[in-house]
């Protein structure tokens, strides 16, 4: 069991500036996030698009934010659950909660924060009505394991770099490759699409495009699907139909927390502290609403703020304390570092 | 500036005619938003680069538009329910032009 101060759920710029401002109130802090490595949205979708509206920094690429972040929290020696999505919460009769991820970690901790920004990052599923029902017997939206794979009839579909990269590692471990894309035309990296061609040319890999599985059959598993090229259908046996058309978020099991949604995202306390409607469990950034709410960056910092002020409060009920700047108080590292500002020399003058 | 009156139909097909102003760097998907014709988080998710296609939609009058480009080109690819005049809303920046355009949004995937 991972035990911790404030439970962080979602590793973007929100939830990582959580960890300072707690760990200026000597909070201690774990984060949990479905990708595997932290930013959010910024690592995952624009690491290298530029952001204009963080104070004092006029321009800042979306990595480069989240890189300073990582260095900013360093010396609150932050945990990480990275790469698994927090399913379940459980309320202790102290208080506190227990959250346990798609793997069965468990995480305990007197306060959760929610900072999962638009919801943990989950495969897109082609509009395919049958598809759910073939989910695990057959269909994978993800390749965990490529040796599922070994000798079996494979249908890839999708036209990005994991459509292709995976289409050519597999290509040596199945038994046959179909890959299906709506376009003549691929966009990955270069090599990638010369590899597919040489591959193609070699009839190792089939090639069907412009084309689109329409349908998936089978009794008990996936025993083939149905393309759809160019008005003709086309009917293909195979073990395996793996979509591979990127990620999207979804608000995903937090949605059945019990906790207040309106408009995809969570009701706060706006006036106060962020809280939800069940206490001691918070929601910043994106993913919270309330009057006048605006999604950006600097508004979740804002609201982290705010929000480690009254979980200390929460924490430790009958300690005072008062916002102290860091320029007075400096920061102390939870790894026995401190920086502060250098004290003046006082030196007589001749 | 003047605004420019456009029309959208919603994802359970009613018709909506909106007022958009030509001055205010608006795309079509805030548009859209603007007038909540699509709930929050179901558009507009990547918040406007091309990199989502919730805002994906059907142009159904025949104004010109800007050209496709190539990001918005790749995501089109990859996106799902696409017909021969799907535009991502987000890549059509509104102008005096564009008065009386006429789109349907895309369904939500």
């Amino acid at each position: 069991m991972i035990e911790t101060d404030i439970l962080i759920i979602g590793a973007g710029p929100t939830g990582l500036f959580t960890v300072f401002e707690a760990g200026l109130l000597k909070l201690k802090c774990h984060l949990i996030d479905a990708l595997p490595q932290p930013g959010g949205q910024c690592s995952e979708i624009y690491p290298k698009k530029p952001i204009y509206d963080i104070p004092a920094f006029p321009e800042i690429l979306a990595g480069d934010l989240v890189s300073n972040l990582m260095k900013q929290i360093e010396p609150f020696q932050p945990g990480f659950t990275l790469g698994e999505r927090a399913e379940t919460i459980e309320k202790l009769e102290d208080g506190s909660f227990i959250v346990t991820t798609s793997k069965g970690t468990k995480h305990h901790a007197p306060v959760v924060v929610i900072a999962g920004g638009l919801g943990s990052f989950e495969p897109r599923k082609p509009p395919i009505k049958s598809i759910v029902d073939f989910e695990d017997k057959g269909v994978e939206y993800i390749i965990r394991d490529p040796e599922l794979y070994r000798d079996k009839k494979v249908v890839i579909s999708g036209g990005g770099d994991s459509a292709l990269d995976w289409s050519i590692f597999l290509a040596d471990v199945a038994q046959s490759v179909t890959l299906v894309h709506r376009r003549n035309e691929f966009r990955g990296a270069l090599d990638s699409v010369d590899k597919v061609q040489e591959l193609k040319n070699l009839g190792i890999i089939t090639l069907i495009t412009p084309a689109e599985v329409v349908d998936i059959f089978g009794n008990t598993k996936v025993e083939g699907v149905v393309i759809r090229q160019e008005g003709e259908e086309i009917t293909t046996s195979c073990d395996h139909f793996i979509p591979l058309f990127g990620l999207s978020p979804k608000l995903g099991p937090i949605a059945d927390w019990g906790l207040e949604i309106e408009k995809n995202a969570i009701k706060v306390d706006n006036t106060l502290d962020y809280q939800t409607n069940i206490p001691g469990i918070y929601a910043i950034g994106d993913v919270n609403t309330y009057p006048g709410k605006l999604k950006l960056i600097l508004c979740g910092f804002h609201e982290a703020t705010l929000m480690c002020q009254s979980a200390y409060q929460r924490i430790f009920p009958d300690k005072r304390y008062v916002m102290k700047y860091t320029t007075v108080g400096g920061v102390e590292g939870f790894d026995g570092s401190k920086k502060e500002a250098p004290k003046a020399v006082v030196k007589a003058i001749d | 500036m003047q605004d420019i009156t456009i029309t959208i139909i919603d994802r359970e097909g009613k018709e909506h005619k909106v007022i958009a102003p030509t001055d205010m760097n608006m795309n079509l998907m805030e548009v859209v938003r603007s007038y909540e014709l699509a709930p929050e988080g179901t558009i507009g998710i990547c918040g406007g680069m091309a990199m989502c296609a919730s805002c994906q939609c059907y142009v159904e009058s025949d104004h010109e538009l800007p050209e496709m480009s190539d990001d918005e080109d790749a995501m089109l690819a990859e996106a799902f329910h696409v017909k021969d005049n799907s535009r991502l809303g987000c890549q059509i920046h509104i102008h005096p032009e564009m008065e009386g355009l006429k789109v349907e949004l895309a369904p939500e995937v």
